[in-house]
């Protein structure tokens, strides 16, 4: 495959940078910072130092015993970002970002929030490097979320509550690029998904790209060959193109990326951009969107509020369409299913988006030769979530 | 020359500044905003803008946002916003910009789009999330059918982009007033008379300031020093506090004929 995206950002006809243009002296300033940083090792030593001695990398690539017995299929490995520092793999790209932006002697952070695992890693990392922070979280999403909205606050981050649309991600990050667009001078936005405008979704990917690299190295040691399968949740798709990426030359590795379905993909209570929506842009990109025939964006939907987003990272909208990867999706009841079928069976909860990932693998492996090896990321931890999956019982 | 060129051309000639006034078209209804831009004109209004409204306008503050939430419950849409321009045509020749996001016009199709515009008699177009990087994608077309591509200058906007964004232009430049969205704060005169004059440096093309300017007296001081000025957000929400009295039409005006005697 060729290297991704152009020097404008742009993943064939996906990605780009439709951004106002009091942001655009700002995305390109981004990204010629984070091309020096590229190229100086002092800043990949630096960025090496803290994942491996404050988030605990590498995480461990963890044989699912149990699991695989009682799918009776696919031999089971989860990549374990839950262990990282936060619970989940989010910190890998705050950290990222972060760096960069103390390099660029901004002082202040923002970003924007779902389940709220993004917005606790960027308030850690504002924490740990000493800048201000403030996170936009739907006001829906604060209440299905409260744990994290306390960790931010312990933190020492701001949490503004967003009450617009669905008050969800999308209008968590509609109020971030707003108030960014006030402040753009001295704060530096941490997006955190591969969404938004260039150089961001190719900026994220990097940074999370260390999860393949490890499996990649791990299931080597362990398997002595690549994995046949990869399984990860896609929301804006974070973890899974970092679970993707280092394996996107190697046509013999099959990816799923799975889709939120809600309530359903028949109904109009989903997430599911690739599997139901259409080309279009928003925040800064071009890619599969949730909308109507009029170009307006639709409201998104998952029990999981970290996939709750009617768009989707440009770069898995070019995996669908070129099909190196193939999109699938969940229900809320599944996910909820493979929430409790991972806590009992593995003594591992794992976040509800994470879940997600859980469920399709329990649909495949049983289909798949016991001699298959099938890695699903294991993104978060689901500590959070306990009060959602109450509700539901 | 097209209406938009016209227009400055007689203002020039008459050493008079232009008013340009934004409404979210379908805010409170279609024909409301079609009764609104007749009377506006013999207000003395000189260029509209109409909004065409989106779900997700993260350039825009509270006032412009919550409008377009209005004008899409009332069912507006991109082909509402061109009918409506085209029935004005009918009886009036006031130049007419779309203002907007660039997903309701990417799926309508580019090149439909641009078509379906000139045909109903739009004389430009200003898309907020298209900068230069990815104007292309639209301008093939609306530079083929002769609409003007408005572009907007920010006052972070670069030495060596502000030229390249100059090259490029059509109709008139729109200077943002203010780091910031669309109606929050006020802007700051020196800083104005400062970018502005840098800009007409390196460009004859008309200068227009907008994004927070809501009285007169902010738009004499801004009258001063550029070739238009802008009201937005100010007049969305005149619009909204009177939706449901008789004078609405007769308060926008007045509001606005206030406006432009400042600027003659």
């Amino acid at each position: 495959m060729k290297t991704l995206p152009d020097k404008n950002g742009h993943f064939d006809i996906f990605g780009g940078r439709y951004a106002s243009e009091t942001l655009m002296t700002a995305l390109l300033e981004l990204e010629e910072a984070y091309g020096k940083a590229q190229k100086d090792k002092s800043f990949a030593r630096e960025f090496d130092w803290y994942r491996r001695e404050y988030a605990g990398r590498p995480t461990p690539l963890y044989f699912a015993a149990r699991m695989t017995k009682a799918l009776a299929g696919a031999k089971i490995y989860l990549k374990r970002e839950d262990l990282n520092h936060t619970g989940s793999h989010k910190i890998n790209n705050t950290l990222g970002q972060a760096l960069l932006a103390r390099r660029m002697g901004k002082k202040k952070v923002i970003a924007e929030t779902g389940a709220g695992q993004h917005g606790v890693a960027t308030a850690t990392v504002a924490a740990l490097f000493g800048m201000e922070c403030k996170i936009f979280m739907g006001e829906e999403d604060i209440r299905r979320q409260a744990p994290n909205v306390f960790r931010m606050k312990i933190l020492g981050a701001e949490v503004v509550p967003v009450k617009s649309g669905t008050a969800t991600l999308k209008d968590a990050m509609n109020e971030a690029m707003r108030y960014w667009v006030g402040s753009v001078r001295d704060t530096f936005y941490i997006i955190g998904t591969t969404a938004g405008p260039h150089p961001y979704p190719m900026m994220v990917r990097n940074f999370q790209s260390v999860i393949g690299k490890e499996i990649k190295k791990q299931l080597n040691k362990m398997e002595g060959r690549n994995p046949d399968f990869l399984v990860a949740c896609v929301g804006g798709g974070s973890n899974a193109m970092g679970t993707f990426y280092a394996f996107r030359n190697e046509k013999e590795v099959a990816m799923f990326g799975v889709e939120a379905a809600g309530r359903g993909l028949n109904t109009t209570e989903h997430s599911a951009s690739i599997n139901g929506g259409k080309v279009g842009v928003l925040h800064g990109n071009k890619t599969y969107l949730l909308q109507d025939e009029h170009g307006q964006v639709r409201d998104a939907y998952s029990i999981a509020a970290g996939l709750d987003y009617p768009g989707v990272g440009p770069e898995h909208a070019y995996f669908a369409a070129t099909k190196r990867a193939t999109y699938v999706t969940v229900t809320d009841t599944e996910a909820v299913e493979a929430f409790s079928f991972l806590s009992r069976r593995e003594g591992i909860i794992p976040a509800l988006e994470s879940a997600h990932a859980i469920a399709y693998a329990m649909k495949i492996a049983p289909q798949i030769k016991k001699n298959k090896i099938l890695v699903i990321c294991l993104s978060g931890r689901g500590d959070k979530d306990a009060q959602t999956i109450i509700e539901t019982m | 020359m097209g209406r938009i060129g016209e227009r400055f051309k007689s203002l020039g000639a008459k050493n008079e500044k232009a008013l340009v006034v934004y409404l979210t078209a379908g805010d409170p209804s279609l024909s409301i905003t079609k009764a609104l831009i007749l009377e506006l004109e013999k207000a003395g209004v000189d260029i509209l803008e109409v909004g065409v409204p989106f779900s997700d306008p993260t350039a825009d503050g509270p006032v412009i946002q919550a409008a377009s939430q209005r004008a899409l419950k009332t069912g507006t849409t991109l082909q509402g916003v061109l009918d409506l321009v085209a029935d004005i045509r009918q009886s009036s020749q006031i130049p007419i910009l779309l203002f907007g996001y660039f997903n309701p016009i990417f799926t309508y199709g580019v090149g439909k789009f641009a078509k379906a515009a000139q045909t109903a008699g739009v004389d430009g177009v200003l898309i907020v999330d298209l900068p230069q990087e990815e104007a292309q994608e639209l301008r093939i077309h609306t530079d083929a059918v002769g609409l003007d591509f408005i572009s907007l200058v920010a006052p972070t906007t670069g030495k060596d982009r502000l030229k390249n964004i100059v090259r490029n232009a059509t109709g008139f430049l729109y200077y943002i007033s203010i780091t910031g969205v669309t109606g929050t704060i006020a802007p700051k005169i020196d800083d104005i008379a400062r970018d502005v004059s840098k800009i007409s440096k390196l460009t004859k093309m008309p200068i227009v300031v907008g994004f927070g300017i809501s009285n007169a007296a902010q738009a004499k001081e801004i009258g001063a020093v550029a070739d238009g000025v802008v009201i937005g957000s100010a007049i969305v929400k005149l619009i909204d506090e009177n939706r449901n009295n008789r004078e609405l039409v007769k308060i926008v005006t007045d509001y606005t004929r206030e406006i432009k005697e400042v600027l003659r």
